[in-house]
């Protein structure tokens, strides 16, 4: 593998809620390895959780559709991994990205969406950006730097 | 003989649902207990939603108590949850609780200002 790669996997799922869960649960596994605290685990799954459930109801407009997932593990320093994921959908863009952005800022007030998404995301990973043209898709991409210690040492 | 027997299956298994619905839904007095499952997410809102505003209809609740007992993982979905039936029931001076959150989802709750309109005991 490439430069200082680790590990990567890639993730392709039929936008359905029920796919929330195995997402998330598939993040868990991909950094379980790692020896990382449980919070930091919690962390990544509820950002991939409010990013998969985002391309989900706003992307596809809950109308199905195809939802990727990439995450790559690559070694920063001796003991710091750094994680980043990606997901991708092809769905109805976002016109304002930065108005999104903001909290409490929803469209989905009927289905009673809080508008706290991507300040969860941002809470819980160090970067994210979001890329997103109209009727083209969403890429929301998130990194996390994770301390780990080698088992073996 | 056969017939008869899978009535009497299906019977109690409704008998079981029934059973685990009361026991997720309970009304003390003029709380609506609710039992929140292990994740909250966006795919278990719907349910949670209906199930809640059904009872709060029915049963002329005025309080709210969200029981995260089971509860292990949650996202802004939950908030939602909690939002919304903040706003059906506080027209009315009811008020809504959370209770048994762990560490993570009691720390959710407050950095998320949640704590301005429920009462985290």
């Amino acid at each position: 593998m490439e430069g200082n790669v680790i590990n990567k996997i890639k993730l392709e799922f039929e936008a359905v809620s029920e796919n929330e869960a195995l997402a998330r649960v598939v993040a868990a596994a991909f950094i379980a390895g790692l020896n990382i605290t449980v919070d930091e685990l919690e962390d990544v799954k509820t950002a991939v959780s409010e990013a998969v459930t985002n391309a989900i109801i706003h992307g596809y407009k809950e109308c199905g559709g195809t939802v990727i997932m990439d995450a790559v593990l690559k070694r920063e320093r001796k003991e710091a991994c750094l994680l980043s994921i990606d997901i991708c959908d092809t769905g109805v863009g976002i016109e304002d990205v930065e108005r999104a952005m903001q909290p409490m800022f929803t469209t989905g007030l009927e289905n009673e969406r809080s508008g706290m998404g991507f300040s969860f995301m941002e809470a819980f990973m160090d970067k994210v950006i979001v890329t997103s043209s109209l009727n083209m898709g969403t890429v929301v991409h998130m990194e996390k730097c994770l301390k780990v210690y080698d088992k073996r040492q | 003989m056969l017939v008869l027997f899978l009535t009497f299956l299906i019977l109690r298994r409704e008998d079981r649902q029934m059973e685990a619905k009361t026991r997720e839904y309970a009304i003390i007095d003029n709380y609506l207990c609710i039992k929140m499952p292990a994740e909250v997410d966006h795919h278990k809102a719907a349910g949670i939603r209906e199930c809640a505003d059904k009872m709060i209809l029915d049963d002329k609740v005025k309080n709210i108590v969200f029981d995260f007992e089971d509860t292990t993982f949650m996202d802004s979905s939950g908030l939602g949850i909690i939002i919304g039936r903040y706003r059906k029931i506080s027209c009315f001076g009811g008020k809504v609780y959370a209770v048994n959150a762990n560490e993570r989802i009691t720390r959710l709750l407050t950095t998320s200002g949640m704590t301005s309109i429920i009462e985290v005991l």
